[in-house]
């Protein structure tokens, strides 16, 4: 262990691993050097430490004592509360405890607590109706404050936990934020009303969409793969979800949308619980999920006066899986 | 005798525990627990049945392609639906790099680091695994990151992200790839046969490919493949005699891999590495028990079977059912895969063998990583770019559908039954499912159980680098083993 160095202890509890995956996937040099170059320590990480067993189990109870210094404590995963309270459901192999024992045992002790994606956010897909397993996230049931930690837990350095939601977050989101805390630059104000990063949740994943000038016409694309609007038939939720997800790239170049199927809004509690995740519900032919900031009335007139000016080249676009109508202006400049 | 506890079992994916029974300073009995269960079969249920293609990813951070292809798959046949060939062989596609950065990982983040253990110091390869292979800190680790990053940009191009994608479809893919995408995923196969040429095998593919006898893989060993990474592997494992650690005769399970209308890349069957027999797969066959599961009972048929924790039942241990075969264990993965297709250096270190073993579980990994990262190429090359990519399916059908596919850890099948455009029942049986398996009525154990009796332990009691290899050589999943 460097000394100086800032030491994070990563967990997986009722999750599935994807978080971690998408870790992975972060610098350009490769992970390991990244936390190396930011001057970050792992203490152990279920993936990758060499420890295992016993040798795991005397890094974590050295953090249980106090002896090691822990600056961040990052769990993947739901807190799993069932049966009965037991947490049963998701022991830590071999130590005979439930994970939602080792949560707050080892919270007392972080600098900071990060939750490290939807499921350890919100409680995620584990808790999706009927929640068999009585999931929770650390600081919050849905959207509800609380959780395995309780809404007054706040970690030694007086934070709330830090939230970094997404089903998988992008690795962008997470390491970052772990930046800025081995920085020391991450103060309350940089946290929204959920505990989520700003940087990333100050922005809905709709901004920088490719598909944004079909959105503006309301030219919809009307099955899977094809090229228009994915948000009034097709179940997008992205005007409402917080992400800057399509002004990032995600494995390279992609994103959901770009990727031709719809923001199921995994950044936001109770995605989970969607029904119909491709068909935008609707009353009377009008889309119940219109962006939240505008009035209603104002959307429905701009979307009738806009489809009304739709361009023969967008409508035509928006069904098809290529472009079928290139821009006039694309193939011969104006001289 | 004395009893150990071995846990959290790391390295793998999610949590694992261990139980040994121990005589003579050598493993006499094993049992292993799945200490994870989150419900995915009781989530499912009630839903509408296309949801699955949202819900049923998210069991596996790692295999999230895998489990969405055996959702589309189990759909695709409720639905009666073709799918567009653009859209499976781009699937096709997505698939293999998620299996091959499965392999990867595997072998680099989580098997090799135990060979830089304390334990084998003194040993003549010790300090040379020890600089590539330790755990985090080894020359390898950032290299391996950076390759696997580099191909998992084929996610983004043609699955929009990883893991968890929607992209995969009844009908097809979601994207349609224009030609500079094309080129990209040229690029990217490339890039990685250029990686596995250049680190793993230290040859041209051709050369590992071409092995088909146990003395050709020595001489390529200690010949022009001296310098990789397998090569490294091959020789550790000789001097450790991995061979005849963590042995298992059961018979060897693949539902085919790489489906396409012309058929699969790697055939579907059952293997026998006791006899050399091979036999049609009959899914029919397929049970799960759960006398020692944490479960209640009810029908062991996947298409009747219902899921209902117990956790107060007595003689249980694990959150995992036991998969059976014609009422036997089965072992999966890539090591089934080639058996049944036929590879012959797999199958012929079989016959020396017997049995399945550590030695033939990762060579079988490697080769196959080496097979698909030559056949991707060619997939990517395939897309036909003024076809349609995605079929478009109905949205509500009553009946039952079955999607049986093989993920990087081996069979993975979704029975699905629908009424009402709902989803009545939902089973999913996972590779690890069947390498993990506990005992079932008849006390007879499951695959790394039987596999995990005889490991010497030389006085390292639980920590025993023996039991850590036999464990990680199947790659076990255990987010989806109790899902």
């Amino acid at each position: 262990m460097s000394a100086g160095a800032f030491n994070i202890l990563w967990l997986q509890a009722g999750s599935c691993g994807g978080c971690t995956m998408s870790m992975l996937e972060h610098g350009s040099g490769g992970w390991f050097r990244e936390l190396d170059t930011l001057g970050v320590n792992l203490l152990w990480h279920p993936s990758v430490s060499e420890e295992t067993g016993t040798e795991a189990r005397v890094v974590l109870e050295r953090v249980e004592a106090g002896e090691t210094p822990l600056h961040a404590l990052c769990i993947e995963g739901a807190i799993l509360c069932g049966p009965d309270g037991t947490g049963f459901f998701n022991r830590l192999a071999g130590t005979g405890r439930a994970m939602l024992d080792w949560a707050r045992a080892l919270a007392a002790k972080a600098d900071y607590c990060v939750a490290i994606g939807s499921c350890a956010t919100f409680g995620g897909v584990p808790a999706a109706d009927p929640d068999p397993t009585d999931a929770v996230g650390l600081q919050y049931r849905k959207a509800v404050a609380g959780g395995a930690l309780g809404a007054d837990y706040r970690s030694r350095r007086g934070l709330p936990v830090i939230n970094i939601a997404g089903c998988a977050p992008h690795p962008g989101w997470i390491m970052e934020t772990l930046a800025a805390l081995a920085l020391d630059v991450l103060t309350a104000d940089d946290l929204d009303a959920l505990g989520r990063p700003k940087f990333y949740v100050d922005h809905l994943a709709h901004h920088g969409c490719s598909r944004n000038e079909f959105y503006e016409f309301k030219a919809s694309a009307e099955t899977l793969s094809q090229r228009g609007c994915l948000m009034e038939h097709l179940g997008c939720k992205a005007t409402q979800a917080a992400g800057d997800c399509n002004q990032r790239g995600w494995n390279g170049s992609g994103s959901c949308t770009k990727g031709g199927f719809a923001c199921i809004a995994c950044t936001s509690p109770g995605f989970e619980d969607i029904r119909d995740y491709h068909r935008t519900p609707k009353i009377g032919g009008v889309p119940i999920g219109l962006p939240l900031d505008m009035p209603k009335a104002w959307f429905m007139a701009l979307a009738a006066l806009s489809k009304s000016a739709t361009p023969q080249r967008v409508r035509k676009n928006a069904t098809a899986d290529h472009v079928v109508v290139p821009p006039r202006g694309a193939r011969r400049p104006k001289e | 005798m004395t009893r150990l506890l071995v846990g959290p079992f790391n390295r793998v994916e999610g949590d694992l525990e261990v139980s040994l029974d121990i005589k003579d300073d050598a493993i006499a009995s094993a049992r292993v627990t799945t200490p994870l269960y989150r419900g995915f079969e009781q989530i499912l249920v009630g839903r509408p049945a296309v949801d699955a293609l949202a819900i049923a990813p998210r069991i596996c951070g790692i295999c999230s392609v895998s489990q969405s292809m055996a959702a589309a798959a189990a759909l695709r046949a409720l639905y009666g639906v073709a799918p567009a060939r653009n859209g499976i062989v781009a699937a096709n596609l997505a698939h293999a790099a998620e299996n091959m950065a499965d392999h990867l990982t595997h072998f680099y983040i989580f098997f090799m680091p135990d060979f830089a253990r304390a334990q084998y110091a003194g040993q003549a390869w010790h300090e040379a695994a020890m600089r590539r292979f330790k755990a985090i800190e080894g020359a390898a680790a950032n290299e391996v990151l950076q390759a696997r990053r580099r191909l998992l940009e084929i996610m983004g191009i043609l699955a929009g992200k990883w893991p968890h994608s929607l992209a995969f479809q009844p009908g097809g893919t979601t994207c349609a790839v224009d030609l500079g995408q094309k080129a990209q995923l040229v690029a990217i196969a490339r890039d990685f046969r250029r990686f596995l040429e250049a680190s793993v095998f230290a040859a041209p593919l051709e050369a590992p490919l071409d092995l088909k006898t146990p003395e050709e893989l020595e001489r390529f060993c200690e010949g022009r493949g001296a310098d990789g990474d397998f090569a490294a592997f091959c020789r550790i494992a000789r001097a450790l005699d991995l061979e005849n650690l963590g042995r298992a005769a059961n018979p060897l399970m693949s539902y085919g891999a790489y489906r396409d209308e012309t058929g699969a890349f790697l055939n579907a069957g059952v293997f026998d590495p006791l006899n050399g027999a091979l036999s049609p797969l009959d899914a029919r066959a397929i049970r799960e028990d759960v006398s020692h599961a944490y479960m209640r009972d009810g029908p062991e048929e996947p298409s009747l079977a219902r899921t209902e924790p117990f956790v107060d039942k007595p003689d249980a241990y694990s959150f995992a059912k036991a998969p059976r075969l014609h009422g036997r264990p089965a072992e999966v993965g890539a090591i089934a895969r080639l058996a049944v297709h036929g590879h012959p250096l797999v199958r012929a270190l079989l016959e020396r063998s017997r049995a399945s073993n550590v030695f033939v579980r990762v060579v079988a990994r490697l080769i196959e990583l080496a097979m698909v990262a030559e056949a991707a190429e060619g997939w990517a090359k395939a897309l036909a770019l003024n076809e349609p990519f995605c079929a478009s399916a109905p949205q509500e059908a009553d009946g039952d559908g079955v999607g049986l596919v093989e993920a990087a850890r081996g069979s993975l099948g979704h029975w699905l039954g629908a009424q009402k455009g709902k989803i009545r029942a939902y089973q999913i049986i996972a590779p690890t499912t069947w390498n993990f398996s506990p005992r079932d009525a008849s006390g007879v154990a499951g695959p790394v159980e039987q596999a995990l009796v005889g490991a010497p332990l030389e006085g390292h009691g639980a920590r025993a680098a023996s039991v850590q290899h036999v464990i990680r050589s199947f790659d076990p999943c255990m987010v989806c083993t109790a899902h």
